[in-house]
């Protein structure tokens, strides 16, 4: 019997030693020590012990079953370890080669311009408001003070519409997104109207003058203008409001400088230099060595303006700015061309 | 608007701007400071250019002896009295005699043009540095020089009664110049001086002239400003013994001024005249023409001067000429006017279009012997519309149409006449003629500190806004509170107005800065919204935004095979447009799409996705009596990048985003003529369209040059804005399994179109009939049908159904599919394939 168990541990050893994989292995593991395996055939065999033996032999099995089966884990933990190496060799790639990804569509650089500055604006608590491209002069020019034979209306050459002469005021491309401001002051006193004072909002959209089509010139362009109107609004507020869209818009260290201009509609008006955000003031290619930007015009509403949108200049003062949207994306990205934003060339509107 | 520094000092003898001493840079600095101080408040300078720059070590030489060079047929040696010395310079200037002086660089000097071989003069950065040498072996100490190296617009130097042409040699001081040897040339040129570009506003009327830049910078600066002090001592006479002025059309003449000069002597003007006259970029004639010019730069009223002895009866009047009447100006040119063109007439015949050129029958020529001068006031709008429609943007016409100041006539005819004496240009004869029949009155505005400290945000004193208005020449009544505003400046009419003066000149900067107090809710508009998930979902898909022009070419509904009577074809026509290509507003969104697509293709680029949100403008009646619709339109179009159904996925996604999924059909169409009659789709929600999507026609695709398959879809934004729901809700997972079964089905006829009489007729089983027939017999349990397999005319659909509140029996689910697929046999369909006995019973 001792011997029998001896000769079966050590062939079992000898055998799981040469094992090469996991299946054999296994398929020893169930010759041996399986229901019906060597070792248990052996603990069958012992009813014909003496009783006063089988401690002694039944301790003899189990020394050569953990003996073997010690032996087997090792074995298998080996041939485990070994396996997954080799698995991990042959699955070797090459990390450098490009991955694969999923084409994604880009944005129009002019529309992510906006809105960058819509959110700017909104977070300062203005409402984005629209209004017709198509428009009638007296939003355009006549309710902005620009009166028929006002010089203005030829210096930003109005394309003017074919129509018939049951209209009674000209129809024209909108020259500036300014003809929102009266309509939506009209609208803010008409009590059939949602709209009610104040009024705070902007308006971007598009925008028509007859310029010949060249790198920095466009017969349709983008503008967004902005409208404030409430009791008490000072010339200090539009600056302030101003500042801190230059400061959230194109960096915490912008500076802005307001420098005297004139436009129909405001009084006092300004035009806004920022330092410019490339060099910071220094003098670069993009400022052409100034340091400073120009990047809007703005004032406080004419009196006048108000009055003629039935809104009592006594009481309510606002201001108003106009950005050009192109103008913008066009420094942001150092775009040298104008046309690029209109061809729509795949190889451009990718790089954004 | 081109001001001189020196022209401006000449009124504001106190400003300070050092341009004779110092180096380069102290020189730029200080025009630079002065130009910033007149850009904040409120003069923008676009620019200046310092006249001295890079001219170093150049004075006045005296050429005493000239003698031949040794060895060159074309040099001869000069010695140049300098003042402190004689030295020797050789040159190969053609023009120099003894006793001429000229300017002469010497050693280590420099001046700022070089003279290039191809006969041109260009600036040289850092300048064009002289150094002594010799010239073929003779010693050369310096360099005399042509007017050419020494400025930019030389052209100004050349003067034919010295027969001085720039560009023959050196520049010679004419015989009269207070010059000597010695002198700095800078100063002997005027050229210590800097113009500043200004961009003037149109309200500031007052700022196109020398004078209302002077008052500009004697504010800003707070320097005294000094106006001319104009007499005239006359010649006695009376000037209604010698002409009569008769205004017709006072309408479009506010004012007409005359005088009459006798005793003409035309000469040259004096240097500083002609100097101020050549920074104006203006070449000086002689005195006469020199003196109108010089005063309408001076006081910005232009100025006429006709030959007295020319007009007829010696009697001026002014009248509106008649329709196709012509008439010769003195450029020579025939001219058709109308009856809203002013004119001058004589006794007889019109002699010259008033405020914009005079006639070749009066003008003043060398054999002058009496003058009258005009100054007028006529009106600005009609010299703005009558030049343009002459197309004559002559200067004149330019100051006129900016809407002058009827007193500046008296002033400027005045002045002139002073200058007339003062050059001893002639007698001027006593007394004005002045036809001012409605002079305009001076406006008083109330004086309001406290409402413009409220506009601005400041708290600016009493004194210090009466101070500014002072200076500006406004006077303040005391008693009444209240300013009086000089008529130059037409453009104070409010409190507003007012506040800009206080501020411009308090300084912007000293504005405080806050921000408005009352609080308010920012937000986008939902239609804003619905377009930001379009286009990120066009951008998750591959497509790029892009964008475009709203007007195109008449042409493009050809190119888009649109038919001659197509209601598309019915669009906003601008007046005056651009040109033909940008003649109507867009009622389709596609040519725009397919010049884009083309765009792409013609550059080799092998796919290109874009997708534009953007109007199209469709008029109510043509023409108009009412604005156009204007209809926003998501356009997708590709090429390169997938076939119809790609498209259609997107289009699907785009739907899902906005959950737009109920009751969604593609309905095949025929009906766009730019579009594939075979592929081509309607895209309802019930009855409603939302669009369409297809391919595009291969004709049209030749039209735009592209050799490849096109695919568009379009859809309208209100519409989708008025279907697309934001109330997500969650739908519990079922806990109970599905059970699937696999449908074979075989289509008898697949889709086609054909045409019969030029019309398309579609035919065929759809697999959207398919699909409609099975989810409508499978009601809530089915979870999902899908197209699996497809061979040929067959078909293999993967169907699975589950219940949200129970374990599906087998059985059911067999009794809906027996009926689904006897729904199907019905739209003739065979469904054979798909048959089981052993499920669904025997046939």
């Amino acid at each position: 019997m001792n011997e029998t168990l001896e000769r079966i541990k050590a062939q079992a050893l000898k055998q799981i030693e040469i094992a090469s994989d996991a299946n054999s292995l296994n398929d020893l593991k169930v010759a041996v020590l399986g229901k019906k395996g060597e070792l248990t055939q052996v603990l069958k065999g012992m009813k014909d012990v003496a009783p006063e033996d089988r401690p002694k032999i039944g301790q003899m099995v189990n020394d050569a079953r953990s003996a073997i089966e010690e032996k087997l884990n090792k074995k298998l933990e080996e041939l485990t370890k070994r396996a997954r190496s080799a698995k991990l060799m042959r699955e070797t790639v090459d990390v450098t080669r490009p991955g694969r990804r999923l084409i994604q569509g880009k944005r129009h650089p002019n529309q992510i311009a906006l809105e960058d500055l819509e959110r700017v604006f909104i977070g300062m608590g203005y409402e984005v408001v629209s209004g017709p491209e198509v428009e009638y002069d007296k939003y355009n020019f006549e309710l902005l003070n620009i009166p028929a034979d006002h010089p203005a209306k030829d210096e930003q050459d109005t394309f003017y519409i074919q129509r018939g002469k049951t209209t009674e005021d000209d129809i024209l491309l909108r020259t500036q997104t300014s003809s929102v401001q009266a309509r939506i002051m009209l609208d803010a006193v008409n009590p059939e109207k949602e709209r009610t004072l104040p009024i705070r909002v902007i308006s971007p959209g598009r925008v028509f003058r007859a310029d010949e089509v060249d790198a920095t010139h466009s017969p349709s362009f983008h503008q967004v203008e902005g409208l404030v109107i409430d009791k008490n609004i000072t010339m200090a507020d539009l600056k302030g409001t101003l500042a801190q869209f230059a400061r959230e818009f194109f960096g915490e260290k912008t500076k802005t400088k307001f420098r005297p201009h004139h436009f129909p509609f405001t009084e006092p008006s300004a035009e806004v230099d920022i330092t410019c955000f490339k060099c910071g003031g220094k003098g670069c290619g993009v400022c052409k060595g100034s340091g400073w930007i120009e990047i809007l015009g703005c004032g406080m509403v004419r009196p006048h303006v108000l009055e003629m949108c039935g809104i009592d200049p006594e009481e309510y003062s606002g201001f108003a700015f106009g950005i050009g949207l192109e103008r913008i994306t066009l420094l942001k990205y150092e775009i040298d061309d104008m046309r690029l934003l209109y061809e729509n060339d795949e190889r451009f509107l990718s790089q954004f | 608007m081109n001001t001189p520094i020196s022209w401006i000092k000449a009124y504001v003898p106190e400003l300070d701007v050092k341009l004779a001493e110092g180096t380069q840079e102290e020189k730029e600095a200080a025009v630079k400071a002065y130009v910033d101080a007149m850009t904040l408040s409120g003069s923008h300078a676009e620019g200046y250019e310092l006249k001295n720059k890079y001219i170093e070590k150049v004075v006045v030489g005296k050429i005493e002896k000239i003698e031949q060079h040794p060895d060159a047929d074309k040099l001869v040696v000069c010695q140049v009295n300098i003042g402190s010395e004689t030295i020797q310079i050789v040159t190969g200037a053609p023009n120099v005699k003894e006793g001429d002086l000229v300017p002469t660089v010497l050693d280590g000097g420099m001046v700022p043009f070089h003279h290039t071989k191809d006969n041109k003069y260009e600036l040289v950065q850092g300048g064009n540095k002289i150094t002594a040498g010799a010239l073929r072996g003779v010693p050369s100490a310096g360099m005399m020089c042509s007017a050419c190296e020494l400025v930019r617009d030389y052209s100004l130097f050349k003067d034919e009664d010295r027969n001085a042409d720039p560009e023959a040699g050196v520049y010679i001081f004419p015989a009269d110049a207070d010059v000597k040897p010695g002198d700095d040339v800078t100063n002997a040129l005027h050229l210590n001086d800097a113009v500043v570009e200004y961009e003037i506003t149109s309200n500031r009327v007052d700022c196109f002239s020398m004078i209302g830049m002077a008052r500009e910078t004697a504010v800003t600066f707070r320097k005294p400003f000094e106006e001319p002090k104009i007499t005239v001592k006359g010649n006695g006479g009376d000037v209604n013994d010698y002409a009569s002025v008769e205004v017709l059309d006072t309408d479009l003449c506010k004012r007409y001024c005359a005088r009459v000069v006798t005793d003409i002597k035309l000469a040259p003007s004096p240097l500083w005249m002609q100097e101020r006259l050549r920074a104006q970029g203006i070449r000086p004639i002689n005195n006469l023409v020199d003196i109108t010019n010089y005063v309408m730069e001076e006081y910005g009223q232009p100025m006429h001067a006709f030959d007295l002895d020319t007009v007829a009866g010696h009697k001026i009047v002014v009248r509106r000429a008649k329709d196709g009447e012509k008439f010769t100006t003195l450029d020579g040119i025939e001219r058709e006017l109308d009856k809203d063109v002013l004119m001058i007439c004589d006794g007889e015949k019109e002699i010259g279009i008033a405020g914009i050129m005079g006639g070749e029958n009066s003008m003043v020529t060398d054999s002058i012997k009496n003058l009258l001068f005009e100054a007028a006031c006529f009106d600005g709008t009609n010299i703005r519309l009558s030049s343009r429609r002459l197309d004559m943007p002559t200067d004149a016409a330019g100051k006129f149409v900016k809407g002058l100041d009827p007193n500046l006539a008296l002033t400027a005819i005045n002045r002139a006449c002073q200058l007339i004496e003062e050059l001893d240009c002639g007698k001027v004869v006593d007394g004005v003629i002045d036809i001012y029949p409605e002079p305009v009155k001076e406006k008083v505005l109330p004086f309001e500190p406290e409402k413009m400290n409220k506009l601005l945000g400041t708290d600016i004193s009493e004194q210090e806004m009466l101070d500014i208005f002072k200076r500006l020449e406004l006077v303040y009544n005391e008693a009444e509170r209240t300013l009086t505003i000089p008529t130059f400046r037409q453009d104070l009419t409010c409190v507003a107005d007012l506040a800009e003066e206080v501020a411009r000149f308090t300084g912007y900067d000293n504005i405080p800065v806050t921000l408005p107090g009352s609080s308010t809710v920012g937000k986008l508009s939902y239609e804003d919204r619905i377009c930001g998930v379009l286009r990120d979902t066009c951008e998750a898909n591959g497509f790029s935004g892009a964008m475009g022009y709203s007007f195109e070419s008449p042409k493009a509904f050809d190119k888009l095979c649109i038919p001659a009577d197509d209601k598309l074809r019915q669009a906003v026509t601008i007046s005056n447009p651009l040109g033909e290509d940008f003649s109507i507003m867009r009622t389709v969104t596609l040519n725009g799409m397919m010049t884009w697509l083309s765009t792409n293709y013609n550059r080799r680029n092998k796919a290109a996705r874009l997708y534009e949100i953007a109007n199209v403008y469709l008029p109510k009646a043509l023409p108009l009596t009412e604005l156009p619709e204007e209809k926003l339109k998501l356009t997708l179009g590709c090429y390169g990048a997938g076939d119809f159904f790609d498209l259609k996925g997107v289009v699907e996604e785009l739907l899902d985003k906005l959950m737009i999924t109920q009751g969604v059909s593609f309905a095949p169409t025929a009906e766009y003529s730019f579009l594939h009659p075979g592929r081509t789709a309607n895209i309802n929600k019930g009855k409603l369209n939302l669009g369409y999507i297809g391919q595009v026609h291969p004709e049209v695709c030749d039209n735009y040059d592209i050799k490849a398959d096109c695919y568009v879809a379009v859809l309208d934004l209100a519409t989708l804005c008025m279907l697309a729901r934001e109330d997500k809700k969650y739908t519990s997972l079922s806990k109970y399994p599905a059970i699937t079964r696999d449908i074979q089905l075989t289509i008898s006829q697949m889709p086609t179109v054909s045409s019969e009489n030029g019309s398309y007729k579609l035919t065929g089983t759809y697999l959207g009939d398919i699909e409609g027939c099975i989810k409508k017999q499978g009601g809530n349990l089915l979870e999902e049908c899908s197209l699996v397999d497809e061979f040929e005319n067959r078909v293999v659909y993967h169907l699975s159904y589950r219940s949200a509140k129970e374990t599906l029996e087998a059985q059911k689910v067999n009794g809906i599919v027996k009926d689904t697929l006897l729904a199907l046999e019905k739209l003739g369909i065979d469904v054979s394939r798909a048959w089981s006995e052993e499920l669904y019973g025997p046939k």
